[in-house]
């Protein structure tokens, strides 16, 4: 091999090791900062992984709303008008957070005082539009009429 | 021609194949599960008085468009020029269904807007707008005179969607 | 009647854009000088129409002609006229017409600053620049057309989103439009030397001031959105890695490789083809980004309304652009000659490494913003990636960048001696890892990042300046003592320092910020690193179109009053919008950063938001400087005297050319 073949070859071979280094990289990364979404319903038939961190979409309840006074934790409870999942946050809401709002929140299950599933949010999201609807939720909430709509004809 | 020199091409189609999937899932085009269904009952105030109450019984018999609407809502002014067109057509009624809205506001709105509408549900909890599965204002039903939810449309409405979406339907005579 | 004449200066200016993008380039390939010379006219014909029809729509909103659907959907009577001039861009319709309109100046601005360069060339670029204006004027036309009437007007518009009242925002969108529309430039350049099939490092070294300018007014406009969302989104983010950042910043990315490999094969004639699929890239990146922010594809906090017609009209044209770019690029590469040999330690490497971990970092960002779509696409499931994803593979991709970055400056072209370069760097390596360890040891809980951001900040500024200070000792002349350096390198240096700068700042913020949501009663206060926040309470006021609650903030040092910060929560009356207002005390080393959450109760109690953020202005004076740099860089005089030089010579041949012209056709006719 000639001297230029052969620092060519090498050079060829860093960038090949490089880039799959990288690809594999970003594929680990990616695994774990990937959010799943997720609806009432599908908390309440078991489809969430215990322990894992997701989103959890749908319409905050008319009237779930509360507050303790003097610090920053907030209940609500999120449905999808077949099931619901009550939630609690600390800190907070975004402007366009509102009873019968389409909303996003992000955290983990965990088992509440009386034993009930609670969703611990770590950030409630809400787009800055009165009209917008959160594509997932609206999914969400389609999918729920169907299986209500079913389980009504049955 | 070397293979290499296709490779950004190549990568460029399959990236413009996987855009192409994601375009116009838009979850406002699928069918409501009410449509061809019963309209869900109600019993509401109404808006300009609340003594006077409004049921879906009530308006068996009249074949009639429900506009969901609330005047926090921009998209529903953009609509309401055609919703007022459309009621004075006068061919079919517009009832509205004032929707997660405060009475004093709605009413502010109407005198300032103009009011097309035959009678105004008061839905101030928004129950009756759940019921129908409304998931924003502005929506409209085309409600026969049997109760049945013959269509729905979701955001503002104007000529070419009502042609598109409500007109057909028309065509038929109503029940009665 | 003035809106249809908008429109219908709009269908001129397509009539325009087409005859631009057909006749000059047919001409080129045949050879017909009259075809050729119909570019110009035809570029300042359709630039023309279409700032009458922005005039048109500018006149419409600030006359509050509520008869147009886009003034009234945009627009309201109360709104104040700055920002009803400003609206014009505020939402899709307007902000595509600016698209085509700051298109069209550059076209311009190409056509006047091009007499130097030949005819053919030229005709050819502003020929592709004709193609893009035809596509955006369609898609306008077809799609999106801002001139449509609303009989009978209505009484009163919906007004400006609230989001968008606001200075920062006015001047964002232009920058950053101008900015990505800039790099159509590059892409015209790179296109117009594969079709004429003679691809050497004249296009580069033409289309280098023009790349420089359009990826300064990207950095910038960038960064003005970053600032805007810092202080008008109220809770004190500079970057979320959001889809619609994402797409301002790929061709960034993009467009920083491609400013460094123009270098070098502007200097040296190596990285041909890789120039000219980086021009490519950049450009394609731009357009993918209004794909991404006005299809509706993505979700983000500040897309446009979603319409799948657009997204399929904006994707076409994406198709029909680059893929035909790409295949021409396919069919031409073969031809290109390689040229420029260079050894394994030399500039030309550095600017390699650079270029491949720019494009790398590139990549990253488009699959960690495409990865929710490959997801649905192959029925993962609803997924959403976070923004650690994004920080840490940028963290991995930028830190190589960083260090090697300083060196570029020092090593020779063709090649180098490594150990010369790393022993002459020794000493600035050691001072930046003390300045790296230092505050790790007084303060204890900073990260790896943070020791690393740190010593890589101080490193960039330090060999940045070691090097003006060497040039400066061996060059003859200097000029108030200062190193006669050619503009182009100064701002290159200015660009680097900037990075310096911009490092620190990011680094400062996100290790060192202090990010609090309280309770508080009035009277009572918080402590956020020796400031002390003193809730004093909370007022009514009225804006022109929005009431508010004011809340009243005392904060003091030490016991001494530093500032007095007064946030609001505004209900702007059409449309009922919430709105948060922070209240902001800048200073160079830190940011006091109060906003009001909601009332929690009767007694007068909110939830508010104090910050202290550390070294944040230096982000977006990092990127000031780098913007600066990019500028002084594009008017080097080089650029010019060789323009002026090319202009002479032409005249030259011109005038004892034109008697050999008519000889040449005399054997023909003949």
């Amino acid at each position: 091999m000639t001297p230029t073949r052969k620092r060519r070859l090498y050079a060829v071979l860093a960038i090949a090791v490089g880039v799959s280094g990288a690809v594999a990289l970003a594929l680990t990364a990616l695994n774990d900062n990937m959010l799943f979404f997720f609806s009432p319903a599908e908390v309440h038939a078991g489809e969430v992984p215990s322990g894992s961190n997701f989103r959890l979409g749908g319409m905050v309840l008319d009237g779930s709303v509360s507050r303790t006074p003097g610090d920053l934790k907030v209940r609500f409870v999120l449905t999808d008008y077949n099931k619901s999942v009550p939630v609690e946050f600390e800190g907070i809401l975004p402007d366009l957070f509102r009873e019968g709002q389409g909303i996003i929140a992000q955290g983990a299950l965990s088992t509440g005082a009386s034993g009930e599933q609670v969703f611990i949010a770590s950030e409630v999201l809400a787009k800055h539009d009165e009209t917008y609807m959160p594509p997932e939720v609206a999914d969400a909430l389609k999918k729920a009429e169907e299986a209500k709509e079913a389980a009504g004809d049955s | 021609m070397k293979l290499t020199l296709l490779l950004p091409l190549l990568a460029f189609v399959a990236l413009g194949v996987l855009l192409k999937s994601g375009i116009g899932k838009d979850p406002t085009l699928v069918p409501s599960p009410l449509i061809a269904k019963p309209a869900p009952a109600f019993d509401l105030p109404l808006l300009a008085d609340q003594e006077q109450r409004l049921t879906r019984d009530d308006l068996l018999g009249t074949r009639y468009l429900l506009n969901v609407w609330g005047s926090w809502c921009p998209a529903c002014q953009v609509e309401h020029p055609y919703i007022t067109e459309l009621a004075e057509g006068g061919e079919l009624p517009v009832y509205g269904l004032n929707w997660k809205d405060e009475a004093g506001e709605a009413k502010r709105w109407l005198d300032y807007f103009g009011n097309p509408y035959r009678a105004n549900l008061y839905d101030p909890s928004g129950r009756t707008g759940i019921d129908f599965g409304v998931y924003g204002a502005p929506e409209t039903f085309l409600i026969d005179a049997d109760g049945t939810v013959l269509a729905k449309h979701v955001g503002p409405l104007d000529a070419q969607i009502f042609a598109e979406t409500f007109a057909p339907l028309l065509t038929a005579e109503p029940e009665s | 009647m003035i809106p249809e004449l908008g429109q219908f200066a709009l269908i001129l200016a397509l009539a325009m854009a087409v005859i631009q993008g057909t006749l000059p380039i047919f001409g080129a390939q045949m050879g017909k000088t009259t075809w050729m010379n119909v570019a110009r006219p035809a570029a300042f014909g359709q630039a023309t129409f279409v700032t009458i029809a922005l005039a048109v729509l500018t006149y419409a909103f600030v006359t509050q002609d509520f008869s147009v659907v886009y003034v009234a959907q945009n627009s309201n009577l109360l709104l104040p006229i700055p920002y009803r001039v400003s609206a014009v861009w505020g939402a899709h319709e307007g902000s595509l017409l600016l698209w085509v309109w700051i298109l069209a100046v550059w076209t311009v601005a190409v056509a006047l600053f091009s007499r130097s360069q030949p005819d053919g060339f030229i005709a050819r670029v502003i020929g592709v620049m004709g193609w893009i204006s035809v596509g955006f004027l369609l898609f306008t036309l077809l799609t999106s057309n801002p001139f449509l009437r609303h009989v009978p007007a209505l009484p009163d518009g919906n007004d400006l989103n609230p989001l968008l009242q606001d200075p920062g925002l006015i001047i964002h969108p232009p920058m950053l439009y101008t900015g990505y529309v800039g790099f159509s430039v590059a892409f015209a350049f790179a296109i117009a030397a594969l079709l004429e099939g003679r691809v050497d490092s004249r296009w580069v070294r033409w289309s280098r001031p023009w790349t420089n300018v359009a990826w300064a007014f990207l950095t910038i406009g960038i960064a003005l959105g970053s600032w805007w969302a810092y202080y008008e989104l109220g809770w004190g983010g500079w970057w979320f890695w959001d889809p619609v950042e994402n797409a301002s910043f790929m061709p960034w990315l993009a467009g920083t490789a491609l400013i460094h490999s123009q270098a070098v094969t502007d200097k040296r004639g190596a990285f041909k083809s890789w120039t000219i699929l980086l021009a490519i890239s950049a450009f394609s990146l731009s357009l993918l980004g209004t794909f991404l922010v006005r299809s509706g594809v993505l979700t983000s906090v500040h897309a446009f309304a979603s319409d799948p017609e657009r997204g399929m009209f904006i994707l076409g044209f994406l198709f029909v652009l680059c893929g035909g770019a790409l295949l021409l690029y396919a069919i031409r590469a073969p031809g290109i000659a390689t040229g420029g040999q260079f050894s394994t330690v030399s500039r030309e490497t550095a600017l390699l490494t650079n270029n491949l971990f720019m494009a790398g970092s590139a990549a990253m960002v488009l699959v960690g913003t495409l990865y929710p779509l490959i997801a649905e696409a192959a029925g993962w499931g609803k997924i959403s990636v976070g923004p650690p994803y994004f920080g840490l593979m940028f963290f991995i991709l930028m830190a190589p960048i960083i260090l090697l970055m300083p060196y570029g400056p020092f090593t020779r072209w063709r090649s180098d001696n490594a150990g010369r370069l790393v022993r002459d760097s020794l000493p600035l390596l050691a001072v930046s890892v003390v300045a790296g360890v230092a505050p790790w040891i007084v303060w204890q809980d900073l990260s790896i990042r943070g020791v690393l951001g740190l010593a890589g900040g101080i490193w960039v500024m330090a060999m940045t300046i070691k090097y003006l200070l060497h040039v400066n000792r061996s060059a003859k002349s200097r000029w108030l003592g200062m190193p006669r350096l050619s503009r182009a390198a100064l701002g290159m240096l200015l660009a680097h320092l900037g990075v310096g700068v911009f490092l620190i700042g990011v680094t400062m913020v996100e290790t060192r910020g202090i990010e609090k949501d309280v309770a508080m009663k009035p009277g009572e206060s918080f402590e956020a690193n020796g400031y002390d926040f003193q809730f004093l309470g909370v007022n009514r006021v009225d804006g022109p179109n929005y009431q508010a609650d004011q809340g009243v903030f005392s904060v003091s040092r030490g016991g001494d009053v530093i500032a007095e910060l007064r946030p609001e929560k505004r209900g702007y009356s059409r449309g009922g919008q919430i709105m948060t207002e922070a209240a902001i005390d800048p200073g160079l080393t830190r940011d006091l950063y109060v906003s009001l959450g909601e009332p929690l109760d009767e007694t007068g109690s909110w939830a508010v938001r104090v910050y202290f953020k550390p070294f944040i202005r230096w982000i977006w004076l990092g990127a000031l400087m780098m913007m600066a740099g990019g500028m002084l860089a594009a008017s080097d005089q080089r650029y010019f005297r060789e323009a002026a030089a090319a202009r002479k010579a032409r005249a030259a041949a011109q005038g004892d050319g034109e008697p050999a012209a008519q000889g040449d056709e005399a054997p023909a006719a003949a």
